[in-house]
């Protein structure tokens, strides 16, 4: 038992401090090889740069891998490199968005933002004066009322193509699909002249959220669809020898067994339509003071604002933009991290 | 229900009428012949056939099932024995597809009779599935309790009830800690008389088991034997099974299935003993020896 007890766990399999160096070196070398071979060359520029390490390296990569092992192992070593590469380019996309945000917004963020309006003041205005107070609540209430609409439309929609299978669900899927690549100016200029022009004819947030519900709608039943055919049908059968009624098993033992990717589902929708600028613009009129009330006047709208400020183009209003852009970011990432955290925290017990 | 009467050449005899006088006659025999007894009680199939789709699953399977027995049903894969039991509490309409001919007789009432209330009929004829399938987002406690939510049951005493249908499922002394834990912490074989528990909550008159074994290790199997044999005296069981061992140590009666590459039939049926030391069929005795399947 003694020995046992002296042997330390090890991981024989992860890459050897010998050849954590042949990779890191070879980084290095290729690094160098592209600062030579731009400066040497014609090339110019950072794709310059970004071709030649990506083409350097590979090379490289791939010839240490089929000297010391083949060429299967050359082959896999190229795969790999590729692909993160690949993750590399899409990941450098978004990075670059967060920093640029971070960096540009934070001139513009003061507390009045959130406690002031625009009534008093104009986006030329000194970036300390006046805030966003208005676009930030008609957001919410335009957000919260679209949920409202869409969150049991979808879902009952994604119930009748997993659960009900009628005899609709084939062009109703087909539908769905199609609508959730309706471009948002036309669910706009739809509700425009299917509700404003003949009816209210006048802005307001509710005509906004309805425009948001259209394109809310499609991404909520898409996803909830796609969640609840991942619950086993062993489950639904359990349910329903229990005695359970269709609704009932439904309601008592398939949703609360998605409901992580239902709220999944509820995130990716708020997410389609919390920036969403078009239908916004056409609809809700974009107000500068606070209007707590959907049913009449215009409402402001963080896309309205941030759109506004950046077409004005004073130093000033482009600050002011980015610090709107900051603070809508800013949303999406806390609804993001709390839902994913609330979702976690339940079902992880 | 007009195909049970094409096969009058079976040995087995389908029409109620005729059954229901050989059912006197043979009462003292034992004989597991349908309408062997008297009728109004327990489960019976008669005549059933079943399609998916245009294929011919099943051929005219008329069987008793007395209370307080336990009945198994052996046979290769793809004979029919599955599709058999969940025609027999109205799962089998489940399958997109799915087709049946015949009646089943619960308490003498044809399940399929036009105005059933099928959700009564699973009440009274429970299920265990092959693949333990407890509800992910309930707790041990909730799980076995389910049925009562599913099916609208008021009960005055739920603890009492929780803990009867664990200690008869033989689950109790190794869950009763931790009632309020997820019920996929269990171990497969715990799961699976979770489920047993949970299908007893609402107190079937039958219960089926289909392969209820098949996913688990032999200690759980035990387990799960032993609870089938405390059960038996209080209800009717029909289990599916592939092994020819458990069908010998748990069931009183077993019924041989088979298929030869048309609709599966039911070769053979008598009491466990008979059919695994001198079955009468040729076919069975092949199957039950292990020379075949």
């Amino acid at each position: 038992m003694t020995i046992i007890s002296t042997i330390k766990p090890q991981k024989p399999w992860l890459a050897t401090p010998k050849q954590r160096l042949a990779t890191g070196s070879t980084i290095l070398v290729a690094t160098l090889a592209t600062y030579v071979l731009v400066a040497i060359t014609p090339l110019k520029g950072k794709l310059a740069y970004f071709g030649c390490f990506l083409i350097i390296f590979i090379v490289m990569d791939f010839t240490i891998h089929f000297a010391s092992r083949g060429l299967s192992a050359a082959k896999d070593a190229t795969a790999r490199a590729i692909v993160t590469f690949g993750v590399g380019l899409a990941v450098l996309p978004m990075v670059s968005i967060l920093v640029t945000v971070f960096n540009r917004g934070r001139r513009g963020l003061h507390w009045g933002l959130f406690t002031h309006d625009m009534k008093m003041n104009s986006v030329s205005d000194p970036i300390n004066q006046g805030g966003l107070l208005h676009a930030l609540t008609g957001t919410v209430i335009l957000v919260v009322i679209a949920l409202v609409i869409s969150l049991p439309i979808g879902v009952l929609t994604a119930l009748y193509l997993t659960e009900i299978k009628g005899r609709f669900a084939n062009p109703i899927r087909f539908l769905v699909q199609a609508m959730s690549g309706v471009p948002s100016i036309v669910a706009g200029l739809f509700i425009l002249s299917a509700i404003v022009y003949p009816l209210t004819k006048s802005y307001s947030g509710l005509v906004g959220s309805l425009a948001l519900s259209i394109l809310m709608i499609p991404t909520i039943a898409r996803t909830s669809e796609e969640v609840l055919l991942l619950i086993p049908n062993d489950l639904r059968e359990a349910g329903v020898a229990l005695g359970g009624t269709q609704w009932r098993t439904v309601a008592m033992v398939v949703v609360p067994a998605a409901k992580t990717g239902l709220v999944t589902a509820v995130i990716l929708g708020i997410a389609r339509i919390a920036g969403e600028t078009a239908p916004i613009v056409l609809l809700t009129g974009g107000g500068e003071s606070v209007n707590g009330n959907p049913f009449s006047g215009p409402m402001g709208s963080l896309p309205f604002y941030i759109w506004k400020a950046f077409s004005v183009g004073s130093e000033e209003s482009i600050t002011r933009a980015w610090a709107g852009i900051f603070v809508l970011l800013g949303i999406v990432l806390v609804l993001f991290v709390s839902a994913r955290f609330l979702s976690e925290r339940k079902t992880s017990r | 229900m007009s195909q049970s009467n094409e096969s009058e050449n079976e040995n087995m005899e389908t029409k109620p009428l005729t059954s229901s006088l050989s059912s006197v006659a043979n009462a003292a025999s034992a004989s597991r012949t349908p309408g062997s007894r008297a009728m109004g009680v327990g489960l019976e199939a008669r005549g059933i056939h079943a399609w998916f789709g245009d294929k011919h699953v099943l051929e005219d399977i008329s069987l008793d099932f007395w209370s307080g027995t336990v009945t198994a049903l052996i046979g290769p894969s793809g004979c029919g024995k599955s599709t058999f039991i969940r025609t027999l509490n109205r799962m089998h309409e489940f399958i997109p597809g799915a087709a049946m001919a015949g009646e089943v007789l619960l308490d003498g009432k044809d399940i399929y009779a036009e105005g059933t209330d099928v959700t009564k009929i699973r009440l009274k004829v429970g299920m265990v599935f092959q693949k333990p399938n407890p509800f992910p987002s309930m707790t041990i406690a909730e799980n076995v309790l389910a049925g009562l939510k599913l099916a609208q049951i008021k009960v005055e005493n739920k603890d009492e009830l929780l803990q009867e249908c664990l200690e008869r499922a033989g689950l109790w002394s190794e869950v009763k800690d931790r009632l309020k834990a997820h019920g996929g912490s269990l171990s497969g074989g715990q799961q699976q008389r979770l489920c047993i528990a949970r299908a007893l909550a609402v107190r079937p008159e039958v219960l089926l088991m289909d392969e209820p074994c098949s996913a688990l290790d032999p200690g759980s199997t035990l387990k799960i034997e032993e609870t089938i044999s405390h059960l038996s005296s209080s209800m009717t069981i029909i289990i599916v099974t592939h092994n020819m061992q458990q069908a010998a140590r748990v069931s009183d009666y077993t019924g041989f299935f088979l298929s030869d590459g048309g609709p599966g039939s039911l070769v053979e049926v008598g009491p466990t003993g008979e059919i695994f030391s001198r079955p009468k069929d040729k076919r069975t005795e092949n199957y039950v020896t292990g020379r075949f399947g």
